[in-house]
C-alpha cells in the first residue's frame, strides 16, 4: 500500500494519498486561469520588490508570507501596510521566517480591499457520498476547522450529483447571498471552482475568505489548492507547481527512494511494510512506553537496496536510540529484506541496537540468512516492540 | 462457508502479461484458485504459462465462463479496466492497482450507481489499492500470502494490507480460522465498504464472528458502528490503527469538516464500543476478544 507524508497525521480523508499543496500565489494563478476574480497582487522575494508592488496602489496593501500551512496570520506572517516603505519593512521581516516549521521564501503583496462580508467556500471529495461536495460558511476569514468544531451549524454542505447544475448551486448560495448581482458573481465563482477541481485533478479548492467588497464585488481574497499526485500523468504542469519545502530533506530523499517517510519526535526508528502495519507498530511502541522517531513504510516491493536506502535515512537521526524493523511479507519476500538488513549492517555505521521482526513469504530463508550473519530475529510483533522499547530505555536485548 | 468467492469461482486476470499480473496469476493458481485466463488488449491469442490471453474481458467471459476479475493494470488504465469488466457483466471485480486518481473513482462510482438504478445491475467492486479477497482453503483473489490463512468461522474486513496479514496470522495461531478476509482498500473512494461486507457476513451461516480493522481518517468506522448496532447480531472485534499518530501535516481544512471531527481514532473507538464492539489495543489481542 502506498501512503503519503500526510498520512500519519491526521484525520482528514485524503491524508493517505499523495498530494501536492500549492502556495496561495499559485492557487491564485489557477483561480485567475478559470476566471475567478482576485484582488490585484504581485509576488516579491525581497523588501524593495514588495515596496515596488505596494507603490502601485499608493502603498495600501496586504503583505502575505507564502507558506504551505494555515495560521499565517497568527504567526505574524500577514501584515497590513499603508505605505511602500512599510511594505518593504514588513516583507523583510516576513521573508525568512518560518510558520509551523515551514520556511517563508516570498510574499504576495496585494492591494488592500475594503470588505463588507466574508464567506468560506470550498470544494473537496466527500468519501462517504463518493462525490464532490461544496462547503459554505458565512463565518469566512476564520479558521474553518474551529468553526466546524465550535459552531457546526454555521457550515452548510451541498453534495454534488453527477452533473452539478448551475441552478442547484445558485439556489444553495441564495441563502447567503441575498443581492442578485452578488449571487450571480458567487454562482459563477463556485461553478469555476468546480471546473478547476475537475480539470486540474484537485483534492481541495478553497477560498477563504470569499469577500464581498465595499464596491459590491465578490472576490477571492485568499485561496488554497491541493492537487492529486495520482493524476500527475495527465497533469504534466502540476509537477512544476510542486513545492519541495512541503517536505523535510529526509522525506524528499525517502520519496526519491520509493519510501514513505515522516519525521517524528521520538527515539525509536521504525521500518515497516504497509501503512496500516506501520501505524499499528507506532501505536504499539507508545503503548509499551516508548516513542517512535519516524513513520517509514518501505512499501510492497522486495528490493534489498530499498532496505539499505531506508536504513541510511533512519540513521541520519541523531536522537535515535534503537531501531525496529517490522516486516510482514506478502509481496515482500523475507529473504530479500534479510539481505538488505545484512548489507546495511555491513556497509553502514549502526551504533544503536536493532530489533528485527520478520515474518511471511520466504520467512525461513530470511531467518536463515540473518542467523548466519549473527542477527537475532523475533517472530511476534509484541515481543519485538517490548525488546526495542527496552533497548531504547537503556536495557539490552 | 464464505462470502463473495468460493471453490466454484472462476477468475480472469486483467493485466496478466505484466510483471505483477503474471506473478500473482501463478500464485493464485498455486493456492488452488481456478484461474481461467487473462486479458491484455492487443495480446489476445498469446498465453501466460498455460493460461490463455484474450483481447477483451467480454471475450474472456464468453470463452471461460469467468465470474470474477482481478485487475493488475497500471493506475492510469485502472478505471477503464474496471469499467470494461463491469460492462462485460462481471459480478465481482477486484482492483489491486494503487495510485488511481480519485476523480476516476468519483466517475466510476457514479456510473455504477446509475447502472444499478437503470438496469438493476449490482456490481461488486473491491478496491482499488487493496490486497484483495481470500476464502481460505477455497479461493484467493489477490496478493496476500495464502499460507497464513486457515479455513474457519471468522470474517475479516480491513482498510489495510499488511496489518490484515498480522490479524489473520494472530487468528490462525490461536486456531481460529477465517471464512473470508477482505481488504477494502486504503483510498478515499473504494468500492465495497465495511457496511456492505458486514451485511454479507451477518447473512453467511458459516461466519461466527467478525474482525474489523480500521484506521484514522474519514468516518467509515463510525458508520459501521451504527450499522453493527442496528443489524449485526454476531460478535464483532475491532482494532483501529493510528491511535497515537500525532496531529499536524494534515491537508486542507475542508477535509476535516467532512469528517465533522470524526476522523480521529478516539471517536471511532468510542462509536464502536457504544455499538457493543470490543476494541482491542493490539492486533494480537483480537483472537482472545471473541
Amino acid at each position: 500500500m502506498r501512503l503519503s507524508a500526510q498520512t500519519l497525521a491526521g484525520t482528514g480523508p485524503d491524508e493517505r494519498r499523495k498530494t501536492i499543496k500549492l502556495h496561495e500565489y499559485q492557487a491564485r494563478g489557477l483561480l485567475q486561469e478559470f476566471g475567478i476574480p482576485v484582488p490585484p497582487g504581485q509576488v516579491a522575494d525581497t523588501g524593495p520588490g514588495a515596496a515596488e508592488a505596494a507603490a502601485q496602489w499608493g502603498g495600501a496593501a496586504v503583505v502575505k508570507g507564502q507558506a504551505l500551512t494555515g495560521g499565517r496570520g497568527k504567526a505574524g506572517a500577514i501584515k497590513l501596510v499603508s505605505s511602500a516603505p512599510e511594505a518593504q519593512a514588513a516583507a523583510e521581516q516576513i521573508i525568512g521566517m518560518s510558520v509551523k516549521g515551514l520556511p517563508v521564501q516570498r510574499v504576495l503583496v496585494s492591494q488592500k480591499i475594503d470588505i463588507n462580508a466574508e464567506y468560506y467556500v470550498g470544494v473537496t471529495i466527500d468519501r462517504e457520498a463518493q462525490n464532490l461536495v461544496l462547503i459554505l460558511s458565512a463565518a469566512g476569514g476564520m479558521d474553518i476547522e474551529e468553526v466546524a468544531a465550535t459552531t457546526p451549524e454555521k457550515i452548510r454542505r451541498l453534495p454534488l450529483g453527477d452533473q452539478p447544475t448551475g441552478i442547484d448551486v445558485r439556489a444553495w448560495l441564495a441563502e447567503s447571498f441575498t443581492q442578485d448581482e452578488q449571487l450571480k458573481q458567487a454562482t459563477d465563482i463556485v461553478g469555476a471552482m468546480v471546473k478547476l477541481f475537475l480539470d486540474k485533478d484537485c483534492s481541495l479548492v478553497e477560498i477563504n475568505p470569499l469577500a464581498v467588497t465595499a464596491a459590491g464585488d465578490v472576490v477571492a481574497a485568499d485561496a488554497k489548492v491541493v492537487l492529486d499526485d495520482n493524476a500527475l500523468f495527465r497533469q504534466p504542469e502540476a509537477e512544476t507547481l510542486a513545492n519541495p519545502e512541503e517536505y523535510t530533506t529526509d522525506e524528499i530523499d525517502a520519496k526519491a527512494a520509493g519510501l514513505s517517510f515522516v519525521s517524528l519526535e521520538g527515539e525509536i526508528g521504525c521500518m515497516v511494510n504497509g501503512a496500516g502495519l506501520a501505524m499499528a507498530t507506532m501505536d504499539g511502541i507508545k503503548l509499551a512506553g516508548g516513542s517512535p522517531a519516524n513513520f517509514l513504510d518501505v512499501g510492497g516491493s522486495s528490493n534489498p537496496q530499498k532496505i539499505l536506502d531506508a536504513m541510511r535515512i533512519l540513521l541520519r537521526n541523531q536522537q535515535l536510540k534503537a531501531i525496529l524493523i517490522n516486516i510482514f511479507g506478502g509481496i515482500t519476500r523475507c529473504d530479500d529484506v534479510a539481505q538488505g538488513i545484512i548489507w546495511a549492517r555491513d556497509q553502514l555505521d549502526i551504533q544503536v541496537p536493532m530489533v528485527i521482526r520478520l515474518i511471511g513469504t520466504n520467512e525461513e530463508a530470511g531467518h536463515d540468512l540473518l542467523s548466519a550473519a549473527g542477527l537475532r530475529v523475533a517472530r511476534r510483533m509484541t515481543d519485538a516492540i517490548q525488546d526495542v522499547v527496552a533497548c531504547a530505555q537503556g536495557g539490552s536485548v | 462457508m464464505s462470502i463473495l468467492i468460493n471453490q466454484e469461482t472462476r477468475v480472469i486476470v486483467q493485466g496478466i502479461t505484466g510483471r505483477d499480473g503474471s506473478f500473482h496469476a501463478q500464485s493464485m493458481q498455486d493456492y488452488g484458485t481456478q484461474v481461467a485466463g487473462g486479458v491484455t488488449p492487443g495480446k489476445g491469442g498469446q498465453s501466460v504459462g498455460k493460461l490463455p490471453v484474450f483481447d477483451s474481458v467480454a471475450e474472456a467471459c464468453e470463452k471461460t465462463g469467468a465470474d470474477c476479475s482481478v485487475i493488475f493494470v497500471p493506475a492510469r488504465f485502472a478505471a477503464n479496466a474496471v469499467r470494461e469488466a463491469a460492462q462485460a457483466g462481471m459480478p465481482l471485480i477486484v482492483c489491486i492497482t494503487e495510485g488511481v486518481p480519485v476523480l476516476d473513482m468519483v466517475q466510476l462510482t457514479a456510473e455504477f450507481k446509475a447502472l444499478a438504478q437503470t438496469q438493476g445491475q449490482r456490481i461488486h467492486l473491491i478496491g482499488p489499492n487493496c490486497p484483495g479477497i481470500i476464502s481460505p482453503g477455497q479461493c484467493k483473489v489477490g496478493i496476500m500470502p495464502g499460507h497464513i490463512h486457515k479455513q474457519g468461522g471468522i470474517g475479516v474486513i480491513s482498510r489495510s494490507g499488511t496489518l490484515t496479514y498480522e490479524v489473520v496470522h494472530a487468528l490462525t495461531e490461536k486456531g481460529m480460522g477465517q471464512s473470508t478476509c477482505i481488504g477494502i482498500g486504503g483510498d478515499p473512494i473504494v468500492g465495497m465498504g465495511f457496511i456492505d461486507l458486514l451485511r454479507l457476513f451477518e447473512a453467511d451461516e458459516h461466519t461466527e464472528g467478525i474482525a474489523l480493522i480500521g484506521e484514522i481518517g474519514g468516518e467509515a468506522e463510525e458508520k459501521a458502528a451504527a450499522f453493527i448496532q442496528a443489524q449485526v447480531s454476531k460478535p464483532v472485534v475491532a482494532f483501529i490503527s493510528g491511535r497515537t499518530a500525532p496531529p499536524g501535516k494534515r491537508m486542507g481544512h475542508a477535509g476535516a469538516i467532512i469528517s465533522g471531527g470524526k476522523g480521529g481514532a478516539e471517536a471511532k473507538v468510542a462509536a464502536l464500543q457504544e455499538a457493543g464492539v470490543v476494541v482491542v489495543d493490539r492486533p494480537d489481542q483480537i483472537p482472545d476478544a471473541f
